[in-house]
This record gives structure tokens, sequence and C-alpha cells, in this order.
């Protein structure tokens, strides 16, 4: 295959990819319904004692709802499978257009030199991790915001980032880009199915406190609340000597090779900062009273946001301003 | 903490009976507040606030232009928005980063950092000397707790225990005479690693500062040609570390002998640079031997921890100028800065000698000629195929013995004016269009301007920053000692053995543990243990 074959593969493979992780997306959909589905009749078979109490007839039908229950709970189950498997298979279309995309650059390179390669890399990560840490973890609740979050990502960066293949700017030339920006992509993967998380332990802890939780709904099949908190805090920790490294030792050493001063203020550095001190006081406050929980997951939440900022906001709204902008 | 908080009230309720003088507080008062501030400010939740006003206080930083990064930068700024600049520069928001108010927060930090962990660090020492706590006297209400009944003696069990414990890592005291009961306890290493990170913040801080006071960082352009030696004179930017002193620089020398640079000249990248390099001679002292090295960017030459850098590259036409009279007023390079990827370059050349009147010129390099009624004139490719200058000609007094310094790069037009064009269709001030050999006479005779060739220069940057090696180390410190407190798990264990009171030849084995920190799963560790506890003991 010719350069412009694989630069011409990564992009179908981009396309084939957001395909699948749409279909991904509507097997979770699909799974949540038919849970709920479930639900309505676990309510009923509540709700029929009381109706004989009340003066009807004594069901005959009671044992009728049981095999219908572990029929849906199968389908629940089938969905959910339909859609890791679909996961899988567009995480690994992803991955193969992140390859080709370095192949089909001239010459060959890796495929993180600018902002719609940044995306497509990222985005690799978060399904990665969600995969990787989905076996260990049981993540398969989490399936249905990373492929929402998967499509909505790869459908911006198609729509808005993409640029032909090409090589790489002069100032990139350096083996700390694959270091650099290997690590700040781990980290942000983790950072993100970490955020998702801690979404998900705000919007459930709210649900139970308004008494809203809807029983055998999406947010009531989600894990306790401390099993969310905690998911949350072991993919922090996960991230956090990442993002150290990433920001704080390859970021500076490669700065130092290549402008002369190994922390500059420059823009995207200052804001790596701030992502750092916003995580750093995160891991400060679930150790501290009054702060673990809620509090906790917004500090998260907002060190997620600087960290969106830094990757999207410093390239559009500073553009020239910033010594990273080559990334744009 | 409680009695300092209910003393003001105290002092109040006793003032009512017997009224003291306001002007003479209890003696304790300022002692007891600068305990309370003390406990406060050591407290962890000020370390919070104090972690998210510093991110919040660097926000600006990244938002207006900083005088230690780009000069240029704020002095645009401030010419834009002269009274803002004002309030602006009053507060610090020009150099975030040195400020009183950014200092004040990342000082109250170290010192909030320091009184959380000088404590810490004596309750850690004596942690680590003590023995492992006893059992509790009620095993079952720890958070994991097994019990079973076994054949062997309750001695054997404990001496067993107390090898399995051991193997897996723990810390055992087997006090087997005295409560029957084993203690462990593992994962010491945590708080080890946490002092360790927070030690190395302060470290990296540390040399960082020293980095900033004793460090410079100059910036010059030279003609491809031409020479550079390190001498505060001989740079176009500088910015020095506050403790600098200028007899610090390093009495290094260099020549730009050539310079390459290349394009893409096809594909959707069409213009951008594929790669540039700079050849330089170069002596560390006056009396060495040259030597050649081939600058490029991510490529510094490195002489006695002094770094020089190609950061960029540009167009330096060539021009001859005679004057009315005749004679060469200026012959040399002209250094056009570029304006955008296409390398279009503005530059001034003001020619102070030129009699009877001093000229000026301004304008435009184009190393690829283009033209379109809708644009103008405009660059098609940064490479110099086809090199046009378009230069507009002042005449009358440059300004320059005004005393007020004046930037090479900008025309003060205040005592200049420009020559009647020819060509009215094109505007009223005369332009001239030159390519490489072609001489221009311009009007009225008052001169006329050769452009000879192109040359090139390059912007090199020298810089040194001592103590970057002390603060590689202290991040690399930090990131082991986080790691440690992250992902280390410090708990107990206890194992108890006592005869089985419904069969008293049995042994009831309890096994209990405790997490001490949040996240761990203490049920699968306990599980193993009592594995390991059961075959060993099925096995004798």
């Amino acid at each position: 295959m010719t350069t412009a074959d694989f630069a011409a593969f990564s992009n179908n493979a981009v396309m084939f990819a957001s395909i699948v992780y749409v279909l991904a997306f509507v097997a979770h959909v699909t799974e949540w319904a038919t849970g709920r589905a479930v639900t309505v009749t676990e309510v009923t078979e509540v709700a029929e004692p009381e109706a004989a109490l009340v003066g009807g007839s004594p069901s005959p039908a009671q044992a009728a709802p049981r095999p219908v229950d572990e029929d849906h709970e199968e389908r629940v189950d089938k969905w959910g499978r339909i859609g890791l498997a679909l996961t899988v298979v567009a995480v690994l279309l992803h991955g193969a257009a992140l390859v080709t995309r370095g192949l089909g650059a001239d010459p060959i390179r890796v495929p993180w030199g600018n902002m719609y390669e940044f995306t497509l890399a990222g985005s690799f990560g978060v399904g990665l991790m969600y995969l990787l840490l989905g076996r260990r973890y049981h993540l398969r609740w989490m399936g249905l915001p990373v492929t929402a979050f998967e499509v909505v990502v790869l459908m911006l960066a198609g729509l808005l980032l993409y640029v032909p293949a090409g090589p790489l700017v002069p100032a990139l030339h350096s083996y700390w880009l694959v270091i650099h920006v290997a690590a700040a992509v781990v980290a942000s993967g983790a950072f993100a199915v970490g955020a998702i998380a801690a979404v998900l332990f705000l919007v459930k802890d709210r649900a139970g406190r308004r008494g809203s939780l809807r029983p055998g709904g999406y947010l009531d099949r989600l894990p306790e609340l401390n099993a969310l908190d905690r998911l949350s805090y072991r993919l922090h920790a996960f991230g956090f000597p990442i993002w150290t490294f990433a920001a704080l030792v390859a970021g500076p050493i490669w700065a130092e090779y290549a402008w002369g001063r190994y922390w500059n203020w420059d823009p995207k550095e200052v804001w790596a900062f701030i992502t750092w001190v916003v995580y750093a006081a995160y891991l400060h406050a679930r150790a501290t009273a009054g702060w673990r929980g809620k509090a906790a997951a917004v500090i998260a939440l907002v060190g997620f946001a600087t960290l969106l900022f830094n990757f999207v906001g410093i390239n559009f709204f500073f553009g020239g301003g910033s010594l990273h902008s080559y990334a744009g | 903490m409680t009695s300092t908080q209910t003393d003001p009230v105290a002092g109040a309720g006793g003032a009512a009976p017997n009224p003291t003088p306001p002007s003479q507080p209890p003696a304790l008062a300022p002692l007891e507040l600068a305990r309370w501030t003390w406990r406060q400010l050591t407290s962890m939740r000020t370390a919070l606030v104090l972690l998210f006003l510093l991110a919040l206080a660097a926000v600006p930083g990244s938002v207006v232009p900083q005088r230690d990064i780009d000069q240029v930068a704020v002095a645009d700024w401030e010419r834009d928005h002269p009274t803002l600049a004002r309030v602006y520069d009053a507060l610090g928001l020009f150099s975030v980063y040195d400020s009183v108010w950014f200092s004040a927060i990342y000082i109250l930090l170290m010192v909030s950092l320091v009184g959380c962990v000088v404590p810490r660090l004596r309750i850690y020492w004596r942690g680590m000397r003590a023995r492992p706590p006893r059992a509790p006297r009620n095993l079952g209400r720890l958070p994991e707790s097994r019990r079973w009944v076994v054949d062997a003696p309750p001695d054997a069990v404990l001496q067993e225990a107390a090898g399995v414990l051991r193997k897996r890592r723990y810390r055992v005291d087997s006090d087997l005479a005295g409560d029957g009961a084993v203690a462990a306890e593992r994962g010491y290493l945590r708080e080890a690693g946490n002092l360790l990170f927070h030690a190395s913040v302060l470290l990296v801080l540390v040399a960082f500062a020293f980095g900033q006071l004793y460090g410079y960082k100059g910036g010059v352009i030279t003609v491809v040609g031409q020479g550079f030696s390190n001498a505060l004179s001989q740079y176009d930017d500088f910015s020095p570390g506050s403790l600098f002193a200028p007899d610090d620089l390093s009495p290094l020398s260099f020549t730009v002998e050539d310079f390459d640079v290349s394009f893409l000249t096809s594909g959707p990248n069409m213009g951008q640079p594929e790669d540039f390099s700079a050849k330089v001679r170069y002596a560390a002292e006056p009396g060495d031997e040259p030597q050649d090295y081939d600058l490029k960017v991510n490529h510094p030459l490195t002489l006695d921890g002094v770094n020089v850098f190609l950061v960029g590259h540009g167009y330096a036409p060539v021009v001859t100028v005679r004057d009315g009279n005749g004679d060469v007023a200026y012959e040399g390079p002209v250094t056009f800065l570029p304006q955008d990827a296409s390398f279009a370059s503005f530059g001034v050349l003001k020619v102070p000698d030129a009699a009877p009147d001093q000229l000026g010129f301004e304008g435009l390099f184009l190393p690829t000629y283009g033209f379109t009624m809708a644009r103008g004139p405009f660059s098609q490719f940064p490479d110099d195929l086809d090199p046009v200058l378009s230069l507009v000609p002042y005449r009358g007094d440059l300004g320059l013995d005004e005393g007020s310094p004046q930037s090479v790069y900008q025309l003060d037009k205040d005592d200049l004016r420009t020559f009647k064009s020819t060509d009215a269709s094109r505007g009223s001030a005369a332009r001239l269009k030159l390519s490489p050999g072609d001489t221009v006479e311009l009007p009225d005779g008052a001169g006329s301007i050769t452009f000879d060739r192109v040359d090139r220069w390059v912007k090199l940057q020298v810089s040194d920053t001592p103590g970057k090696g002390l603060a590689l180390l202290g991040v690399l410190l930090g990131i082991l000692g986080l790691m440690g407190s992250l992902f280390i798990r410090p708990r107990r264990a206890w194992v108890r053995a006592s005869a089985d009171p419904e069969d008293g030849r049995r042994t009831v084995v309890e096994l209990a543990g405790l997490d001490r920190s949040s996240g761990g799963d203490l049920a699968g560790e306990i599980d193993e243990l009592e594995r390991q506890l059961r075959s060993d003991q099925e096995d004798s």
C-alpha cells in the first residue's frame, strides 16, 4: 500500500469506527431500555398481592412473570454483551485508523502531530482505558456514556478538525513527541473515564436524595455510590502520576531541548499546571472529612474541564499566543 | 482547638462584672491568636482553598501577555489599551508569576505544607519504630473478619500465622505468651511516599526559583555569514533573572556559516517547512579552536550548561542606498520579520547618513511574488523563488536624535514625508518594486536604492537555567513518592487462636483486618490470608 492508500484507509477506518460506536451506543440504549421493562413487570408483581388483599381473587398467575423476568434479564445481558463486543470492534478500528494515519504520512511518524490527530489519539485512549480497566473493574455499565462520548468526539474531529495527513512541522521532530504525547493521552483517557464515573456518582447521588431513583432504571443499575466514588478515585489515582510525568517531566525536558527553558509559562503549560493543581486538590479532598463524596466529585469534574479547555480552548482562543500553537 | 474558640467568649462574659481597660487584652491573646492562625493555616481545608486559589491565580497569566515571555506583545497591548494597561500594570497582570499576590499564595501554600508535613514526620518516625498495635478484644467487629476451627493447638496456629504474615511482608508482633494473638502491620512506605512527595514539591520549587533568579535568556537575530559573541550589547532582547550578573555570561562566540531550509513543494501541506538547520562555527572561549555544529530545532548546542537554540528564521534582503549626492549611504542586509507562513515579511530601513535629507523605507519582502487585484501583492510560497521588495520611500528627519529609543522595526513618520507617486491610480505615495539586481531612482533626485541579493537570518536563543538537574530530580522523586502514597495500602491484620469452648481439643482461629487507607480491596486480602492459613494448617 502506498502512503496515500494508508491515509485514505485511515479516513475510512475513522468513519467505520464512528458507525460501529453508534451501533454499540444503540445496543447499550436497548440494554437499559430492556432493563426498564423488567422493572415494570417487577413493580406489577409487587402490586399484585396488594390487589389480592384489597379484594381480588388470589392470582394464579403469580408464578408466571418469573420466567418472563429471567428471559428479560437474559435479554438485558445479551444487549449489554452486544454493546461491549461492538465497542471492542470500534476501538480496534479506531486503533487501526490511528496506526494507518501514521503510516499515511511521508515520512512515517507517530499519529499525533496536529489537533485532528490529538483528538483521534485522545479518544482512542478513552476507549482503550474503558476496555482495559473494564475487564478488571466490570465497567460495562459505563458503555452508554463512553460510546456516546466517542461518537460525539469523532464527529467533531471529522467535521471541524480534519486536515489531510502530512509530515510533521520541524518543531515536532523529536522523540519526546512520542513520550510526552503518549503519556498525556493515557492520563487524559484515565481522567475522562474517571470523570464519567464522577458524573454518574453525582447524578445518582442527586436522584437518590430527591427520591427519584427509579428501581431498575439506568441509575439504579449502576454500582453503589461508594463503588462509583472508589472507582473514580482509582482512575484518577492511576492517571495523576502519569499526568505528572507528561506535564511536569517529559514536557519540561522537551521544552528545555526545544526552547531553552524547561518552564516557560506558555498558556498550554499554565493550563497543564492548573489541571495538575486541581487534580492534586481532588486527591487531597478525598482524604479530608467533609469534602469526600460530592465535593470531591465536583473537583474532579473541574479538573476534567480544565483538561478539556487546555486541549481545545488554548488552540482556538490563544492561537499564535502559545508556543504549542502548531498543534492546531 | 475548641479552647481557643471558646476563650474570647469567656473573656467577653467576664468583662461585664469586672470591667478591665480595653487597652489591656488578656496576656495570652497574641499567642493564642498565633496558635489559632497556625492551626488554620496548616489545616487541610486551608490547603485545599490555597490550591484552588493557586490554580485560579495562574489563569490571568495565560490570557494577558507576560513581560517575561513576550515583551513585544506587552508593548503592543499597552499601546492599544493605554488606560487599562495602567490598571493591569498596577495589579501585576503583566508579570503574574512574579506578582505579590501569586507569590503570597504559593508561599502560604508552602508554609501550610511544611506545617502539615513536619508534625507528620514526627508521628511517622514514632510509628515506624512502634510495634503493631495489639489485637482488639472483639475481632468480629472489624470491617473484615473470619472465624474457623482447626485441630492444631493454639501456639502452633499462631506460629504459622506469624510465618504466613511475614511472607506477605507484614511486620509481625507475635506475642505468644501474651493475649494469644498475632498482630501485624504493613504498608509503612505509603506515608513515607507521601512525605517524600511533599518534600519534593519544596525541592522543585527551590530549584525553580534558583533557575529564575540566576538564569538568563536572550534572543539574537544573526544574518547568515555574520558572527555573535556572548555579550549583553549583542542581544536583541535579553531577560535576566533578578540576581543574574552580566559578568556571568560565558565567553562563547560563533559565526553562522550557512542556513538550509526546505519546504514541501507539493501535497496538501504545501509550503510547510520540512526541515531547517544552521551550520555554526563556535568557540567556547576566545582562544579555542573553532568547531562546527549543525544547529536544528530540538537539537541545541550545549556548552557549559549554556544552550544555543535555533528558534526562527527569515529573510534579510541586501540593499545599497545612494543619497542625493550620489554617495553610498547604506550598504548591507536589512532584517525583515515574517508576518505569516508564506514568509511575506515586513521591514524598515533607516538611512540617517543620507544627505541632504535623511531617507527611510518601509515595506514588504515577498519571497515568491504574487499579485491579484483583490489581494494586492502577496507571497505565494515561503521559499525565495521570485523575491520582490515592495517599499514606500520617505525623506525628512528620522527622529533618531531626539533621544528617545526607537525600534528598528518602526519608522517614526512624524517628520517624514512620502514621495509623490507618478502613477496616481496606485495611491498618492510613490512605491518601489524591486527584484534582485534592480536599481530604482528615487523621485526628485533624492537618491537611489539597489536590491543586491537575498540573505537569510536566523534567530538564536541563548539561555542558561541553573538548577534544572535539581528540578528534574525533584519531580522524579515526587512521582516516586506519589506512587508510593497512592498505591501502597497500609493494613493491619490480627490472628487470634483460642481453645474452642465447645470442644476443648480444637482451636478457634479468628482472623481480622483493617484498611488504613480508603480504596483498597481489604476483603480480597483477608480472603487470601485465610486461604493460606487454612492450607498451611491442613498441611500440618
